[in-house]
Order: C-alpha cells, then structure tokens, then sequence
C-alpha cells in the first residue's frame, strides 16, 4: 500500500494527541497529575492541537477536502465515518473538562472519563478502518486496533511524561507508566508483525481469475503504472523492512531507557523527557511508514504481484 | 446511503467468455469514449503525449499464460467492476457517494458527493476502482447506466458501451438475478465462475472459463521451422526492384 504522507502524520499525532488526553481525562480526577492553570492549559493545548492538526492532516489526501464534512453521515456502516464521527465529539467532553479543570479548577471525574472513552473510541475507530479490510490480510488481523490502541497511549504517555518534567519533579509512577505503555505496545506490535508475516494473500492467481493455472502475464493491460498499481502495489518498503523495523524497535527501547533518569530524579528532567518523545517519535514514524509501505493487497494478483516502484501520485 | 439494499430481484451484470476473447482492446476503448463524453464524464487522462501517461479506465484487459509449455496457452482477461452482491467498497465509504442500487444492483459512485479518500478502492479486491486526478473522486464501470435505460437510443444500443463493441461477442449483459435470462442459461451452460468466491463478496459477473482443448497431445508436437528458400520467387523479386526504384 502507498504509505500517504498525510495519513502516516494524521495517525501519528492523533493517536498521541488523544493518548494525552485519555490521561489526562483518567489521571487529572484521580489527584495524582499537577492541578496547576498553566500544567492543564498546556496539557489540553497540546493535545487538542495535535488532534486537530492531524485531522486537518488527513484531509490533505482527500481529492475533495471541501466535502470532508460529508464523511459525518454514514457512521452505521463505515469505520471511517465512525472515526470522523467520534474524532468530532470527543471534543465536546474534552473542551467541557479542559474548562472546568482551566477556568474553576475542577476535575469531575465522570467528564475525564467520557473525555478518555471518546477519545480511545476515536483511536480504536481508526485502527478499525485497517482491521475491517478483508483484502489486505496483514491488516486484517484482530491485534491492528490494540497495537493502534497502545501505541497511541505510549506517545500520550512520553507526552505526558515531558508536561510533568517541565513543572518540576516527576512521580516516579509516570516514567514507569510510559515504560509499561511501550513494553506492552512494542510487544503487541512484534505479536502483529509476527502474525502478519505468516500471512498469504487470501485468495490465489487461480481464483482471481477462474482459470487453472499456474499462471504469468504476456502482456499487461497498461504500458505505464494505473491508479491500482501505485496505491495498491507498493512494495517499495519491504525490501527494507528489516533493517526498519530493527530501527523502529531500537527507537522504542532508547525512549525507554530515557525514562531512567526520569526515575532516578536525574538533573533536567524535561531534557530527558523531550529526548524520549522524540526519538519514539521517529520509531512510530517508521512504524507507521511500514504498516502501510509492507501491507500487500489482494489485487496484485492480477497483477504477477507487487510493482518495485517508489513513484507515487494521486494526492500523497 | 452506504447501507446495502435488501437484494433485489434483478441483478444486472456481465458474463465474459475467456474463451472467445481475443484481447483487441475494443471494449477498453469504447468504455473510456463513452464514459469520457457520457453522464459520468469527463473521464480525462494526464500526461497524454507525455512520458507517463496515465488516468482512470474502467475496464483492463490482461493477457494471461495459463499453464505451461505444451499445457499453455493464451487467457485474455478482461476486468471491470463485478457489482458485488456484498460490496465492501460501498459499505466503507464514509459520505455514502458509493451505493449499490435497489432496482437493479448496479454499484455506483456520486462523483458529487465523493471526497476522494480512496478506501473504496483498498475494500475492493478486484481493483475495480481507479481514482481520477482531475476531478478529485472515485471512478468505476457504471454499467453504462446512462445507456442501458435511455429510451432515445436504438435498442441495440442500450447495453453497456463493453458489450456493444465487442467482435468476438465475448461479453454478454443480462440479468443474473433471472434463472431463465440468457445469460443465466450461459452461465449454467458453461459452467461460469464468479471471481475470488472465497472473500465474500459475491459478485454477480460471472466469467465462462476456456473450454477444454481437443488433442492436446497431438498439437504438442514441436512444429519443425520452415527453412527458408534459396533465393525469393520471382514476385517478390521484381516487388524488390520496383521498390529499390521508387525510393531513389
């Protein structure tokens, strides 16, 4: 699949924009953040920035972004209006609860809770759009929304982590929390990549086409790439996917390791912090790049299989 | 509404025998000059007398080898739409621009109301689906929808563009949905077979496999090369003169 630039940095900063905000939502009511203005103006800042950008974001791959609006109405069958659906109304709850906890210093606890179950609600939405698609088998496997769920949760988390850094001392229940969040996720996300890679196309050359087979193009039915081949057959990440996977695994254990001295109570607390959520940045970067770039579809059958061919088109 | 419609009775379609077609291209032609100048058009290609040409077509003709060496022989493939009796490509889309119709099942797409987002095109395992630059949406065969029921055309006429170009008679358009139609009867006399069955997605075109080959072994033996003869007949001799003659 064709890994869009806009989706990859929608998915991305959506998932840890809400990942902050479903924590800030459970953790604000139960006393154990800083209850500061100016720690929950930023909190809420970052976090509802992060989500707006990345839906602003995922618009960009649209051919009609001006009837992005349209994607409201058909929530009873279709994941992604689901998504769009819940992305809209979890800031109905989380603006209420960012203002009580801003403008009167209250945290009502059911309000954190509606504003954290309507944001996981959004993120497990969007890992539902990949986990409902019959033709991309490595998708189409039960664990794509839970490694959604949790990679979101670990970024919230980092994200988090540096919010408390910046105030000043940092309960030594946080950098564990992210330490937990990012073992689970990247162990999750081994299980997926484990499972995935086990996994044939659903169907064969032969029932693609009703013949006996075996089967191989004489001719192709277009002298340039289509549409299909560029969107569907993108190979070009598999090749090293590897080496990128090695990359995005050793980005997670580095942010791990710097919540050590997050722990240990070392000088500059915020650096470290920083540090950890960018370089698991990168690692969810390149995770995300791979869900899409090493995902085959079941259309490349008809095809002789994937294109190598990095040329993308049609609104990256 | 992206909701699937009860099944209707009637279920238009396509039958397309992998036995008689020849691969000239003719309904991939005639689909893009209909579906270019008709109700859904423009259907506009980029970089046309360019290095890359490319755009939406709504219909692709492979050219297969089916089987090998003496076994082998040449399958041309024609895909379009299947018009899915369980389109998942209509069920994802997020603003209901993709809808399978009640009346007759045909699979369509608004180009009004369709965003471009292409998950369509992802449900879809037939690759049916080919997004359109220029206009920023989702193009696919419409069965020719804006030809089959117009009454101002001559009756010979109203069947997909595909089906009317057609020399080989290849392609046939009726109603699946009916036991007794033509193309019913077609496809229980040929054994028709519908594409991926095992996805679920249940698409009513059905495709009539090649029919089996009379003496195989027989026409497995290598045919010897015909050396050429010592020296051109005379025919072709004095053409090779009046040639070398006009081209001075």
């Amino acid at each position: 699949m064709h890994p869009a630039y806009s989706v990859i940095l929608f998915t991305t900063m959506s998932g840890a924009g809400y990942g902050l905000l479903a924590l800030l939502g459970l953790l604000g009511p139960a006393g154990v953040l800083p209850t500061g203005t100016g720690f929950a103006a930023a909190g809420f800042l970052l976090a509802g920035g992060l989500v707006t950008v990345g839906l602003l974001a995922s618009t960009f791959h649209l051919g009609q972004p001006r009837r992005a609006w349209r994607a409201f109405s058909q929530w009873r069958s279709s994941w992604l209006s689901r998504e769009a659906v819940l992305a809209a109304l979890a800031y109905l709850p989380g603006t209420l609860f960012a203002g009580a906890w801003i403008g009167l210093g209250l945290r009502p606890a059911w309000l954190g809770a509606l504003t954290a179950a309507t944001a996981l609600a959004t993120v497990v939405s969007t890992g539902m759009i990949y986990g409902s698609l019959k033709t991309i088998p490595r998708w189409h496997h039960w664990l794509t929304t839970p490694v959604y769920l949790l990679l979101g949760l670990a970024s919230g988390a980092l994200l988090l982590s540096m919010l408390v850094a910046f105030q000043g001392p940092v309960p030594a229940w946080l950098p564990l929390l992210v330490l937990v969040l990012l073992l689970l996720g990247a162990g999750a996300k081994l299980a997926w990549w484990r499972a995935a890679d086990g996994l044939g196309l659903p169907a064969t050359a032969a029932s693609a086409t009703g013949l006996s087979g075996p089967i191989s193009t004489l001719d192709p039915p277009h002298t340039q790439l289509n549409f299909v081949q560029r969107e569907m057959g993108y190979a070009v990440g598999r090749r090293h996917a590897r080496r990128l996977r090695q990359l995005a695994g050793l980005g997670a254990g580095l942010a791990g390791l710097l919540m050590l001295p997050l722990l240990a109570g070392w000088p500059a607390l915020w650096a470290w912090a920083l540090g950890a959520l960018l370089v698991a940045w990168g690692a969810l970067l390149v995770e995300r790049w791979l869900f899409f770039a090493e995902a085959e579809h079941v259309v490349v059958l008809y095809y002789g299989g994937s294109t190598q061919e990095a040329g993308c088109r049609g609104g990256g | 509404m992206t909701a699937i419609p009860p099944g209707g009775q009637r279920k238009l379609g396509l039958v397309i025998d992998l036995d008689t077609c020849v691969g000239c291209q003719a309904c991939v032609t005639s689909c893009k000059a209909w579906n270019d100048g008709g109700a859904y058009g423009p259907l506009q290609d980029l970089d046309t007398q360019g290095a890359d040409p490319h755009g939406p077509w709504l219909n692709r003709v492979h050219s297969y080898e089916d089987g090998v060496g003496a076994e082998g022989r040449t399958v041309h493939f024609p895909r379009s739409c299947l018009h899915c009796e369980q389109p998942e490509c209509v069920t994802v889309c997020p603003t209901g621009a993709s809808y399978k119709r009640a009346e007759d099942g045909i699979v369509l797409v608004n180009p009004d109301t369709c965003i471009g987002c292409k998950l369509c095109a992802w449900a879809c395992p037939y690759g049916a689906r080919e997004y359109d630059e220029l206009a920023g949406v989702m193009r696919k065969c419409t069965l020719c929808v804006d030809r089959i029921y117009d009454t101002s055309l001559p009756e010979e006429d109203r069947v997909p563009a595909c089906v009317r170009a057609c020399p080989t008679g290849a392609r046939h358009f009726g109603d699946l949905g009916d036991p007794e139609s033509a193309v019913s009867q077609l496809v229980a006399e040929r054994g028709g077979l519908p594409l991926m069955p095992e996805l679920g997605y249940q698409p009513v075109n059905r495709y009539l496999p090649p029919r089996e080959r009379r003496n195989i072994q027989g026409q497995a033996e290598p045919v010897e090369p015909t050396a050429p003869a010592g020296a051109p007949p005379a025919i072709d001799r004095l053409f090779g003169w009046v040639d070398r003659m006009l081209s001075d």
